[in-house]
């Protein structure tokens, strides 16, 4: 293998792997910046994923090669709908927000899997879709010397597009008055209150961001990498997400560097069997990498303060 | 007075019920069979002495994931890590059970359970400890080891333990096992071990350590206020990393009596166990109370080894049974409602009165 192939192949398995932790990491920061801790991506993605193949399985006769794209749309819009069951519960309801998070992790496999042995004849795991999302070659970048072999041939699409999600979101998050109110209730929900911003509103807006986020999230998964949905379809991608949210400082571009990282830890085990010196390194380092890393970084960004200040802290209005 | 004592068993009992009645109505939209459902699971659970010896013997490691979520708690922590030490655990001591066989079988069965039980305290003592220094987020570290150990343990289970190709390690010794003739004839060839009664008494241990030492209301007071401890001359970094280290002490626990008493080898796992998160299930349903937690455990386990019944007898999936646990904990998490409900009827009743 030439060297042009091996970096098309490591880039672009990056990518691919990178991509359904982008969409969630973002979806996790919208959620914390409004002061909602979401550690039920996990639970998310796992919706997502499942309606997404549900939803390609019945559809596909009728959408043909649009059904996966179609897909990721179903998972995002199923992922708000259970995301909902966690802003009520600690919006409206003021349940811990980690007992909360918990249940969805809980509830997701649980649910999911219910309902493919009912709509599945009950198998515990759905047939593989016939479309799925593949490769993509952009029409004229490739022509660009070096770069567009590496960069646009035979890559994932769906990751490109996250990345424009992500610089979207810090745009709507830094730059206009939506996402500056959003923040507002994350950091300081009094303050925020007093200034006649509705905090229950930003903050259901945030949380339900990160079900729309975390399921389209989930669908990638499903629609492009496992091609089915099983219980082990969505295997600690959402946790990850949640760390390169962290690792991200809480920044959706940082959450995206973070995730394309990750993503890149995880393409290593596939890919490293080419690459020189990487041989003989057994995968099980790749796999933990992305896991130390967060610890770590965690541990050197002592005494900043990046977390949203009202993070995880229920806004009770005061009664009298 | 008796209200406040008994206000948090009566929303329990709610969460039960209403886990229940949600269970009920997925089952009846899906046009199965609740009632029939329900019975099943029952008689699965504790119809006999067999199902009895099960139930019990699922019981002992919730008890104990369920007893380590809520020391961390009671220090004002979120260990979410019991999946994590409780596989080290399992790792541990299956590991000491395999490589020490030639010891005599009392000083296998404490040795094993010693190295599981420290695995488990040493790698949630590493989220105390960064907490502590550094004040780094338990739930994320907790969380971030959880993977850590899955993706170890399963390495090592294939590169030291287990047979070329293999995906689990050969038996331990039936020496070193937790299983007794006694118990499994007392109860009809079941699976039930001396893994409860090692629960019972870390139950009774964990209980008089809390309640009745210096270390103990140590604990407790930093959970209720840090800064005050520190004001007092409690040595409050000291106190969270003794609290983290038990909480995992106990995970990892029960990891060695599931290792010991229920698999008798260890396998590779495609996915983080459940029973962290079912044991802080059970803390969390038991209001933190040692007592609750007993009879907390017996029912998500009679729930788990009855919910098999459920497909034996129907074409119910299993699954339902995950949905009710999770339900449960839900209108746990959402206390806040029932407080609100029945102070309003409380209130009602004291107006009548």
């Amino acid at each position: 293998m030439g060297t042009t192939m091996i970096l098309m192949t490591v880039f672009s398995t990056t990518l691919i792997y990178a991509a359904p932790l982008i969409f969630t990491a973002i979806g996790g920061a919208f959620s914390e910046h409004s002061g909602i801790i979401n550690v039920g991506l996990e639970g998310i993605m796992i919706v997502g994923a499942f309606s997404a193949t549900v939803f390609n399985l019945a559809f596909v006769s009728v959408f043909g090669s649009a059904t996966p794209w179609l897909s990721l749309l179903v998972g995002g819009v199923v992922g708000i709908v259970f995301t909902l069951l966690h802003a009520v519960a600690t919006i409206t309801l003021r349940a811990n927000h980690i007992i909360s998070g918990t249940v969805l992790n809980l509830l997701a496999p649980a649910l999911c899997v219910f309902l493919t042995r009912i709509f599945y004849h009950g198998n515990g795991q759905t047939p593989i879709i016939d479309q799925s999302i593949g490769n993509f070659t952009f029409p004229w970048l490739t022509k660009i010397p070096l770069l567009g072999a590496i960069l646009f041939t035979k890559t994932s699409l769906v990751a490109y597009l996250a990345v424009i999600v992500g610089g979207a979101s810090w745009y709507l998050l830094y730059k206009t008055n939506i996402g500056l109110r959003l923040r507002s209730v994350g950091e300081n929900p009094a303050a925020a209150d007093t200034l006649g911003i509705n905090v229950n509103w930003y903050r259901y807006l945030g949380v339900l961001i990160s079900g729309l986020l975390g399921g389209i999230g989930g669908a990638v998964m499903s629609q492009s990498i496992t091609l089915n949905f099983s219980v082990s379809t969505i295997s600690g991608q959402g946790f990850m997400s949640l760390a390169a949210m962290i690792f991200g400082k809480w920044h959706p571009m940082g959450a995206t560097g973070a995730a394309i990282f990750f993503g890149l830890a995880q393409s290593l085990p596939i890919v490293s069997g080419y690459i020189p010196g990487l041989k003989n390194i057994n995968d099980v380092w790749f796999q933990i990498a992305p896991y130390v890393i967060t610890i770590v970084v965690l541990v050197i960004f002592l005494g900043k303060a990046v977390a949203p200040a009202a993070d995880g802290v229920n806004y009770i209005k005061s009664e009298k | 007075m008796v209200k406040q004592k008994y206000s948090g068993l009566l929303i329990s009992l709610c969460a039960v019920l209403a886990g229940l009645i949600v269970g009920g109505i997925v089952m009846l939209v899906f046009g199965y069979a609740p009632l029939q459902n329900y019975g099943n699971l029952f008689n699965g659970a504790f119809g006999d002495i067999y199902s009895i010896g099960e139930t019990l013997r699922g019981a002992a490691p919730l008890m104990l994931t369920g007893l380590g979520f809520s020391i961390a708690s009671r220090a004002g922590f979120f260990n979410i890590g019991g999946s994590g030490q409780y596989l080290v655990g399992w790792f541990g001591s299956i590991a000491f059970a395999l490589k020490f066989s030639f010891l005599p079988g009392w000083l296998l069965i404490i040795g094993s359970l010693v190295v599981g039980a420290l695995l488990g305290g040493i790698w949630s003592w590493i989220a105390g400890f960064l907490r502590a220094y550094f004040g780094t987020s338990e739930v994320i570290t907790t969380i971030m080891l959880n993977y850590i150990s899955l993706y170890f343990v399963n390495f090592a289970v294939k590169q030291w333990f287990a047979a070329k190709g293999a995906d689990a390690s050969s038996n331990i010794a039936a020496k070193a096992s937790l299983r007794t003739p006694l118990l499994e004839k007392s109860t009809d060839n079941s699976t039930f071990n001396w893994g409860f009664f090692i629960a019972l008494i870390l139950i009774i241990l964990m209980w008089v350590y809390m309640t009745k030492t210096k270390s103990g209301f140590e604990i407790n007071s930093v959970g209720l206020n840090p800064q005050a401890c520190k004001y007092a001359g409690i040595n409050t970094k000291k106190t969270i990393m003794i609290a983290m280290l038990l909480s995992g002490v106990l995970a990892g626990l029960a990891g060695c009596v599931d290792g010991l008493g229920n698999y008798q080898n260890i396998s590779v796992s495609n996915s983080l166990p459940n029973i962290g998160f079912d044991g802080m299930a059970v803390a969390l349903l038991a209001n933190e109370h040692p007592i609750g937690i007993i009879f907390a455990s017996i029912l998500f386990s009679g729930l788990q080894i009855g919910g098999l019944s459920i497909s034996v007898y129907s074409t119910t999936p299993t699954e339902i049974v995950d949905i009710v646990i999770a339900s449960i904990i839900f209108f746990v998490g959402i206390r806040y409602l029932f407080e609100r409900l029945l102070g309003s009827m409380f209130a009602k009743k004291g107006v009548n009165n």
